[in-house]
């Protein structure tokens, strides 16, 4: 969707951070993103790399975990896993499904020199 | 206890306490608490990552100072540290939308944030609004790429209106927002609309301030517009389909497109209207009054 807005508002984070803790280099960072935050993780790769350029993380390696996706059932009550935003609800079959959660976008930790 | 995330008690956002029932139907951002501490209870042998929290100095490649930035330092192995941040990637944007909304609600103000495709009839939709408004305080905030053409719309209504030109964006973000709200004259008691940048993707994500997104749909689009750009209407708290007087000639199934949108989001509200022949547009207008009371009493009280 917007992966160079969210690569400038993670470069925002880590140079924040760098002032906070005094470290010149990231070698590693880890992102939570999750399944229905919308976000396409190879094109998010991308602007990583470009976004980065003369900042604390050129070059840093970028990690991506999977947060599952997870919604509300209507009509079961039930909190079940999705794979995919449309899916029925595995429990009743249902289509009346809220998500709760599954759209988180985090920054979980870095490595830094 | 709240029927949406199954907390009890309330929440606090800014000064304001409300359950989490409310916050949840004001589509505004809080926290949920567990009663549990964030033990790490996760496998060691399926994962191959470092993990950050009080773990002895591995040997060997990287080592992390497991409790943060403030761990010790092992002379002679290398200076890496990990931090843990946890923190979203759009935080900045969040804490600004946070402010614009304690503005708003010091002001008593209730602000929409219009979200649609390009061409779903926006801009003619929020003309009629604000002529049927009449001598109501309100203000305008458009959002486009290029031109200024829908703010001149706008003030042709005689209504205050900023125009927000993103360049490249493809959505307006808290901080454009924030400062076309401090170059706009605010009522007490009056409406913001903010119209944002014709595209179902990517205004989901940025938080505004608003107190509720509001999808607009056409009827030419296709009935299964929900079900193809999901995020957008499950963030939003109604959706105005659009150009019903259009639907005989497209064969459109209204009935279909809000059975779509109560697929991808069960508790939107739904109305039909025409800018054009005005069908509809007093549900919404008294959609709108309804909400703007609401805010006050809850200011008030």
């Amino acid at each position: 969707m917007h992966e160079m807005s969210l690569a400038e508002g993670i470069r925002e984070v880590i140079e924040d951070q760098a002032r906070k803790h005094a470290f010149e280099r990231v070698r590693r960072l880890r992102l939570e993103i999750g399944r229905f935050a919308g976000v396409e993780k190879e094109a998010l790769a991308f602007a990583f790399d470009v976004v980065m350029r003369g900042s604390p993380a050129e070059g840093a390696m970028l990690e991506m975990i999977d947060l599952p996706g997870r919604a509300l059932c209507y009509d079961c009550g039930e909190l079940v896993e999705l794979a995919d935003r449309l899916d029925p609800c595995p429990n009743c079959g249902s289509g009346k499904l809220m998500p709760q959660g599954g759209d988180e976008m985090r920054i979980k930790d870095m490595e830094v020199v | 206890m709240c029927t949406v995330c199954g907390c009890s008690g309330t929440v606090k956002i800014g000064d304001l306490e409300l359950t989490h029932e409310e916050a949840h139907q004001l589509g505004l951002p809080h926290g949920h608490d567990h009663d549990h501490d964030h033990v790490h209870a996760h496998d060691h042998g399926a994962h191959d990552h470092d993990h950050g929290h009080a773990h002895p100095p591995l040997s060997g490649g990287t080592i992390h100072f497991g409790l943060g930035v403030a761990g010790t330092s092992v002379p002679g192995m290398s200076q890496s540290r990990l931090i843990e941040i946890e923190t979203g990637i759009l935080s900045k944007n969040d804490a600004i939308a946070a402010t614009n909304r304690r503005v708003l609600r010091a002001l008593g103000a209730f602000a929409v944030n219009l979200v649609s495709s390009p061409g779903s009839g926006k801009t003619t939709l929020l003309c009629e609004t604000i002529r049927r408004l009449g001598s109501h305080p309100l203000a305008v905030i458009e959002g486009d790429q290029q031109t200024s053409n829908d703010a001149d719309r706008i003030r042709a209504t005689g209504a205050d209106a900023v125009q927000v030109n993103t360049g490249k964006g493809c959505h307006l973000d808290a901080d454009m927002v924030a400062r076309a709200m401090d170059a706009l004259p605010l009522a007490p008691g009056g409406f913001l609309f903010i119209e944002n940048v014709g595209n179902l993707v990517c205004p989901a994500a940025f938080d505004l301030g608003e107190d509720a997104k509001v999808a607009i749909l056409s009827v030419t689009e296709g009935e299964d517009k929900p079900l193809k750009y999901p995020d957008m209407f499950t963030a939003a708290r109604i959706a105005l389909v659009n150009k019903v007087d259009l639907a005989p000639h497209c064969d459109t199934d209204l009935d279909l497109i809000e059975t779509n949108l109560r697929r991808v989001n069960p508790m939107i509200e739904v109305i039909r209207v025409s800018a054009r022949t005005g069908e509809g547009m007093e549900d919404w207008l008294r959609w709108l009054k309804a909400r703007l009371t609401d805010k006050t009493l809850r200011k008030a009280g």
